[in-house]
C-alpha cells in the first residue's frame, strides 16, 4: 500500500472499498465513504420505505441507515453486532449503508471495470455502474447517487 | 462578497447598536438623568453614525445627522436645557434616524418629509440657542466658517472644471479645539491623510502647551502648519478636514513664496526667526533646517515626546467602552461549539450509564470522577448557551417608539413603563418576538387604554400606563403587557363572536374563556378598521407565532383595571422540554408546551364514534382519541386503552385531542436534532433527538397528528369517490 500515494500509481486508479452482502460481493468509491462502523440498533422512522432501517447517534448527528440488501433486492437478515455499516456522503447528505461485512480496499484503473453484463435484474441496471474480476470471482461496482432515490425525500 | 458590502455590513450593525445606545440616552433624560456622561453617549452614538455615513456617502443621512447632532451638541455644552419638549423632539428625530439608517440599509427611500420636518425643528432650536446667553460666541463661530464654504464652491467650481490643477502648494494652518479630540478624532490621522495627497512638510508648534501643573488634560494647545505640495484640488484637501472643520481653526491657502514666506514667519515667531529667514531665501533647504519633520514621524513624536491632548481624551474613550468588552463572532461558529457541547452532554450521559451497567458502585474513584464530568459539562453546557442568550433591552425599546407613535395617533397619553430589560432570551427567541410584541403594544394602547377625558371620568390619572416586563421563572422567560385601561369588554367580545359565528349564541362561558375568544382566528374587536391595530391581523395571529417558537399566552382581565398579556416562552430553541413516552416499544419525546395534562382512560369514558373512531369524555367534553402507535405505524391494531395513557394535547390552532400512549417515562430537557439534514421530513415527527443511551428518540410533531384525523378522512372520501 506505501506505494499507493505515489503520482505514477495513483495515475487514473481509483480506490474502492469492497464488502459482502450475502455471497455476492460489491464495492463503492473510497472518496464518497467517510467511516465504518459497527451496526446498533436504530430507531425505525414511521412511513419511511422498506429499505430504511431508522436512524442511528453518529456522534450527535442523526444518520439514516439504508439496508443495502432491501435496497438491492436480495435476502435481508436480522443485523447483528458483526454487520458493518459504512458512513457515505452523497451529494449534501450523509447516510450509513448497512452491509454483511467490509472485505478490503481494491485499487482499480478504469479500464479494469467493465460495462454491466445485459441481465434482466432491474437492481442491476439501476444501482450497478460495472463489474470488475477478482480472480474467480466477480465484484459489482455501485454507483452511490441513487441508492437514497428521490422517493426517500418526499416519503411524508 | 464584495468586501465593501462587508464593511457597509458592519456600518449597519454598529448603527443598530448606536441607535439602542442613543434611543434609551435619551429615555434615560427623558426621565430626567440629564448628567454629563448620559449626554456624551447619546451624542457619541449620533457622531459615530454621522461618520460611517460620510464615508458611505449616504448624503440624506449625513444631512440629517449632522443637524440632529448640531442639537445635541449644543445640549451638551449646556445650551440647550432638555425640557420635556426638547426630549420629545429628540425622541422623534432619533426614531427619524432609524427610518433613515434602514432606508440607506435597504437601499430605499426613507420619509424625506418626516426628516425635514424634524430637521426645521431642530434647526430651529439651534436657533432659539443662538439667540440666547451664548451669542456672541455662535456668531463668531459662524463668521468664521461661512467664508470658507463659500470658497469651496467657487474653487470647485472654477479650477475643477476647467484646467485640471498642477502641482500646487497649500498652507494649511490647523488649530483643533477640544471639541475636536472629545469626538474622538484624531490629529494624527488627518496629518497622514494629508500626507498622502503629496509632500507634505508638517511642523508643529508646541509654544501654547502650559506647564505641567495648569495642563488641562483634555485641553488642547497644539497646532500645526502643514506644507503640502499636490496635484489634488483644494477641494480634496479640504475634504480632510470634513469631519472637524466645526472644532478647529483651519486656514488653507494657496502658497506662493511670498505667502510661504508670511507664513512661516507667522508659525515659527518669535524665537527662530533668523531660520525662518535662512528658509524663505531657499525654500527646499527647509526641511534641513526649520524644526519641521515629515507628517508620521511628527505625529508618533508628539505621541511620545508631548502629553498630547489627543491621547487622554483617546483612554478615557476606551474606559468607557472596556465597561463591557464584546467581540463579534459568526453565529455559525457559536451553533458549532453548541452541537459540540449538546454531543458531549450526552456522551457523558452515555459513559455513566456504561459505568453503572458495569457494576461499578457510586462510590468507586470512576464514578466519583464521571459525577464531576457531569457538574462541568452541565456548566458547559449553561455558558455556552449563554452566548447565544442576550438581553430583551432592543427589543423592548423598539417597544417605546410603538407607544409614542400609537399614542399620538390614537390622541392619548401613554407612558410606558419598562421592566427587567436585562433579562436574557436566546437570540432566536428575540428576533422572533418583535413583531408579536409590537402588535400586542399596538393593541394595548389602542384598545386596551381609555382616551384621555374617558380616564379622567373614571377617576384616574389622565396618562395611561404600560408596563412591558420580562422575568425569568423556572427555567423559561415570562414577557408580560400590562396596561390599566379599561380591562376587557366581557359582554361585547361575547356578542362580536356570537356576531361572527364563532360560538354558538346560548354557549355558557366562564370569564377566563371569554377573555381567550380575542385568540380565535377571524375575531377582532375594533369596530373600525384603524391603522394601528386592524390589519387584520387579530390576536390569533400574535398566539401562533408565539406558540411557533414553543410558548404559550395567556390573559388575565379586570374590568375598570386593565388587562395583563402574558407569554411564557423557552429561553433557547436547541433545546426543548419533553414528555418522554413509550409508544409501542420506541421512545418518543412529546413537546411539553402542548401538553394539557394526561389522563388515565377509563372504560365508560371512552366511546366508539363511527366507524373505529373513538372520542374520550373528560370534563363534559368529548376529545378525539388517536391512537400514536397506529398513526406511527408501530402497529396494526388498536391495543385497549384503558391500559395506556392519554395526553391531552393542544395543537397551534386549538384543536384539543388526545393522544394514546403506551407509558410515560418522564419529563426531560432533549436537544433537538433535525432529521431534514440527512433524511428528509417524516410525517408526524417534528425532529430527533439523542437520549442518555446514545439512541435517537423521535420528537412527535403534535400539530401533524392533532391534524391527521381529518387528513385522514379526505383521503378516505378521495378513494370511496374513487370507488364510485
Amino acid at each position: 500500500m506505501a506505494d499507493m500515494h505515489s503520482p505514477s500509481a495513483t495515475n487514473h486508479a481509483k480506490e474502492f472499498i469492497a464488502f459482502h452482502i450475502g455471497a455476492q460481493t460489491f464495492c463503492i468509491d473510497i472518496m464518497a465513504v467517510r467511516e465504518i462502523r459497527g451496526w446498533t440498533p436504530a430507531t425505525p422512522l414511521p412511513h419511511s420505505p422498506s429499505f430504511v432501517r431508522g436512524v442511528i447517534n453518529l456522534r450527535g448527528a442523526v444518520l439514516p441507515v439504508i439496508d443495502l440488501a432491501t435496497r438491492l433486492g436480495l435476502t435481508q437478515s436480522e443485523p447483528t453486532a458483526r454487520h458493518a455499516v459504512i458512513v457515505v456522503q452523497s451529494a449534501h447528505q450523509v447516510v450509513g449503508l448497512l452491509v454483511d461485512a467490509v472485505s478490503n480496499i481494491l485499487t482499480l484503473t478504469p479500464d479494469a471495470i467493465q460495462p454491466t453484463p445485459e441481465v434482466a435484474s432491474e437492481m442491476a441496471r439501476t444501482f450497478v455502474k460495472g463489474v470488475v474480476a477478482s480472480g474467480d470471482s466477480m465484484i459489482s461496482v455501485l454507483t452511490i447517487h441513487n441508492l437514497l432515490p428521490e422517493p426517500i425525500l418526499d416519503a411524508a | 462578497m464584495d468586501p465593501m458590502a462587508s464593511i457597509k455590513q458592519t456600518f449597519f450593525q454598529e448603527c443598530e447598536e448606536q441607535l439602542v445606545e442613543l434611543e434609551s440616552g435619551l429615555l434615560k433624560i427623558e426621565d430626567g438623568e440629564c448628567d454629563a456622561e448620559t449626554v456624551n453617549a447619546v451624542f457619541r452614538a449620533v457622531h459615530s453614525i454621522k461618520g460611517g455615513a460620510g464615508a458611505f456617502g449616504f448624503d440624506q443621512l449625513v444631512e440629517f445627522v449632522h443637524v440632529f447632532e448640531t442639537t445635541l451638541d449644543l445640549l451638551r455644552s449646556n445650551k440647550l436645557t432638555a425640557t420635556p419638549s426638547l426630549t420629545k423632539t429628540l425622541l422623534r428625530a432619533s426614531d427619524v434616524l432609524s427610518d433613515l439608517v434602514r432606508a440607506a440599509r435597504e437601499d430605499t427611500v426613507a420619509d424625506a418629509h418626516a426628516a425635514r420636518t424634524i430637521a426645521a425643528e431642530l434647526s430651529a432650536l439651534h436657533g432659539d440657542a443662538a439667540a440666547g446667553a451664548h451669542e456672541e460666541e455662535e456668531s463668531l463661530e459662524s463668521l468664521e466658517f461661512q467664508p470658507v464654504a463659500i470658497s469651496l464652491d467657487s474653487i470647485f467650481d472654477l479650477s475643477g472644471d476647467d484646467e485640471p490643477p498642477a502641482t500646487q502648494d497649500f498652507i494649511i494652518r490647523f488649530r483643533p479645539g477640544p471639541g475636536l479630540y472629545a469626538k474622538a478624532n484624531e490629529t494624527v490621522r488627518l496629518l497622514r491623510e494629508l500626507a498622502q495627497l503629496g509632500e507634505a512638510i508638517v511642523e508643529c508648534d508646541t509654544h501654547d502647551i502650559p506647564l505641567l501643573s495648569e495642563l488641562d488634560p483634555e485641553g488642547a494647545y497644539l497646532s500645526w502648519t502643514i506644507r503640502l505640495r499636490t496635484s489634488e484640488p483644494e477641494a480634496r484637501v479640504r475634504e480632510i478636514f470634513e469631519f472637524v472643520e466645526w472644532d478647529c481653526e483651519l486656514d488653507i491657502s494657496v502658497a506662493d513664496v511670498g505667502k510661504l514666506l508670511e507664513a512661516l514667519q507667522e508659525a515659527l515667531e518669535p524665537g527662530d526667526a533668523p531660520v525662518c529667514i535662512a528658509a524663505a531665501a531657499s525654500p527646499p533647504r527647509i526641511e534641513a533646517e526649520a524644526p519641521v519633520v515629515p507628517a508620521p514621524a511628527a505625529a508618533a513624536d508628539d505621541e511620545r515626546g508631548h502629553p498630547s491632548p489627543a491621547k487622554p481624551e483617546a483612554q478615557r474613550g476606551d474606559g468607557a467602552a472596556a465597561a463591557q468588552t464584546t467581540i463579534r463572532v459568526d453565529l455559525d461558529r457559536v451553533d458549532r461549539l453548541i452541537n459540540l457541547v449538546g454531543e458531549l452532554v450526552i456522551n457523558q450521559a452515555m459513559l455513566s450509564q456504561r459505568v453503572s451497567e458495569a457494576g461499578l458502585s457510586r462510590a468507586s474513584s470512576v464514578a466519583i470522577g464521571l459525577d464531576e464530568l457531569e457538574q462541568l459539562t452541565r456548566d458547559i453546557q449553561d455558558s455556552v448557551m449563554a452566548i447565544r442568550a442576550q438581553p430583551v433591552k432592543p427589543v423592548f425599546q423598539r417597544m417605546s417608539r410603538t407607544v409614542r407613535e400609537v399614542a399620538a395617533m390614537t390622541g392619548k397619553s401613554v407612558r410606558l413603563v419598562m421592566d427587567g430589560e436585562g433579562t436574557e432570551v436566546d437570540k432566536t427567541v428575540i428576533e422572533r418576538l418583535t413583531d408579536p410584541l409590537t402588535h400586542m403594544i399596538r393593541n394595548a394602547v389602542d384598545h386596551g387604554i381609555e382616551r384621555p377625558e374617558d380616564r379622567v371620568a373614571a377617576g384616574k390619572p389622565e396618562e395611561g400606563s404600560l408596563r412591558l416586563s420580562a422575568t425569568h421563572r423556572s427555567g423559561r422567560i415570562v414577557i408580560e403587557v400590562a396596561d390599566d385601561g379599561a380591562g376587557i369588554n366581557r359582554a361585547r367580545v361575547r356578542q362580536i363572536a356570537i356576531d361572527k359565528g364563532l360560538i354558538p349564541a346560548e354557549a355558557n362561558l366562564t370569564d377566563e374563556e371569554i377573555d381567550n375568544l380575542i385568540f380565535l382566528p377571524g375575531f377582532s374587536t375594533a369596530s373600525t378598521v384603524s391603522n394601528i391595530s386592524g390589519r387584520g391581523v387579530g390576536m390569533d395571529v400574535v398566539k401562533r407565532a408565539i406558540q411557533a417558537l414553543g410558548g404559550r399566552m395567556s390573559i388575565s382581565s379586570v374590568p375598570g383595571r386593565g388587562s395583563t398579556f402574558s407569554m411564557s416562552l423557552p429561553l433557547t430553541l436547541a433545546v426543548l422540554d419533553g414528555m418522554v413516552v413509550t409508544v409501542g416499544g420506541q421512545t418518543l419525546v412529546v413537546p411539553l408546551t402542548a401538553i394539557i395534562e394526561t389522563l388515565q382512560p377509563k372504560k365508560e369514558s371512552v366511546h366508539e364514534l363511527g366507524n373505529g373512531a373513538r372520542v374520550i369524555a373528560s370534563r363534559a367534553a368529548f376529545t378525539p382519541l388517536i391512537d400514536v402507535g397506529m398513526v406511527l405505524m408501530y402497529r396494526d391494531e388498536p391495543i385497549d386503552p384503558t391500559s395506556q395513557v392519554a395526553l391531552l394535547v393542544e395543537s397551534e390552532s386549538g384543536a384539543k385531542c388526545a393522544l394514546l400512549v403506551d407509558a410515560i417515562q418522564g419529563q426531560r430537557q432533549v436537544v433537538i436534532k433535525s432529521l431534514e439534514t440527512n433524511y428528509g421530513h417524516v410525517h408526524g415527527i417534528a425532529a430527533a433527538t439523542i437520549l442518555g443511551d446514545g439512541r435517537v428518540a423521535l420528537i412527535l410533531d403534535v400539530d401533524a397528528i392533532v391534524a391527521r384525523p381529518r387528513a385522514d378522512m379526505i383521503a378516505a372520501d378521495a378513494m370511496s369517490m374513487a370507488a364510485e
